[in-house]
């Protein structure tokens, strides 16, 4: 069976103008996609090395939170430091739930079929973007109060 | 088919061959999702550290280890629809669309069995094991 040409298409990326709505729809798709991908092989990381014991969990932990470097002896030296990689992956994960979840109810709503007005849309466009940069601090802040 | 009603003419086409079962399920499945990962997150910040002890203990309760079954479940179904849609939209050509559909099924069910069974694990395990 191959591809229908006659078939209708819908538009696509290059025929809409760009604005909040449109961004809020490509995050939608990006974010869910990063999350199923990333979040997925993290998630499972995490159970199987905690399922593995202390040793595997350990070596989980500190790849993904600190990076102290390892001596001749088979010892960190130093302080550990932060490992800025997955730390910028966590942060990432945890916006992109964020936005997902902001865009994903903004989606309820309009699958009921309201909000739908140019300016209702344009304005909870917005609002999930600035929702999510909000709860992702908010999180990590929280984290990092705690120590 | 043929001479059916229009439902019955259309009924199996389309690209997901079953659609509003796919969207309702996506539906479905990002409820369980928003109450499960809101509910994630939140446990990770009431622990004190993310230390193995703190953890392992907590994750074999049953009023963790079940969520985070239910969780793997809702998560993983809901990306499985989710991504389908995604590689209908952009892989066109037949056989490349049916190797990414087989690689995201193999991902799912694959990833799904570790994350299950290594929660059943420690769910299973004596509490000792983790002293
Ligand atoms: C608060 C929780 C969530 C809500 C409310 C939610 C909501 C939704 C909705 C309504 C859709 C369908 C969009 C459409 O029909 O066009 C969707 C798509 C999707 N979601 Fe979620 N979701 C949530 C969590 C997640 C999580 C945790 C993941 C990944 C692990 C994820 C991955 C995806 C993917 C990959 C898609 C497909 C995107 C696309 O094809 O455009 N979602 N989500």
């Amino acid at each position: 069976m191959s591809r229908n040409r006659a078939r209708p298409l819908s538009p696509h990326l290059t025929i809409w103008r760009w604005g909040p709505h449109m961004l809020v729809s490509i995050l939608h798709r990006a974010t869910g996609t990063a999350m199923a991908i990333g979040g997925g092989v993290i998630l499972i990381w995490w159970l199987v090395a905690l399922a593995s014991g202390p040793d595997s969990y350990a070596r989980f932990i500190d790849l993904m939170t600190h990076n102290p470097p390892i001596g001749p002896d088979g010892m960190p030296m130093g302080p550990a430091r932060l490992n800025w990689l997955p730390a910028l992956v966590l942060v990432g994960l945890s916006w992109s739930f964020f936005q997902h979840m902001l865009s994903g109810l903004r989606h309820f709503v309009m699958d009921i079929g309201a909000g739908y007005e140019l300016k209702t849309n344009k304005s909870a466009a917005i609002a999930t973007i600035l929702g999510s940069l909000i709860l992702t601090v908010l999180f990590w802040a929280v984290i990092l109060a705690r120590g | 088919m043929g001479s059916g009603t229009g439902i019955g003419r259309v009924r199996g086409l389309g690209s997901a061959k079953s659609g509003v079962h796919h969207w309702w399920l996506q539906r479905v499945t990002a409820v369980g999702n928003l109450l499960l990962v809101l509910w994630f997150l939140v446990s990770l910040l009431r622990l004190p550290n993310l230390g193995y002890k703190l953890v392992f203990a907590w994750l074999h309760s049953p009023l963790a280890s079940v969520p985070m079954l239910l969780l793997v479940v809702s998560t993983f179904w809901h990306f499985r629809l989710g991504l389908q849609v995604f590689i209908e939209d952009y892989v066109h050509e037949e056989g490349s669309k049916v190797a990414a559909l087989i690689a995201l099924n193999f991902y799912v069910i694959a990833g799904a069995a570790l994350a299950i069974f290594s929660i059943l694990r420690i769910a299973f395990a004596p509490l000792g094991v983790a002293g």
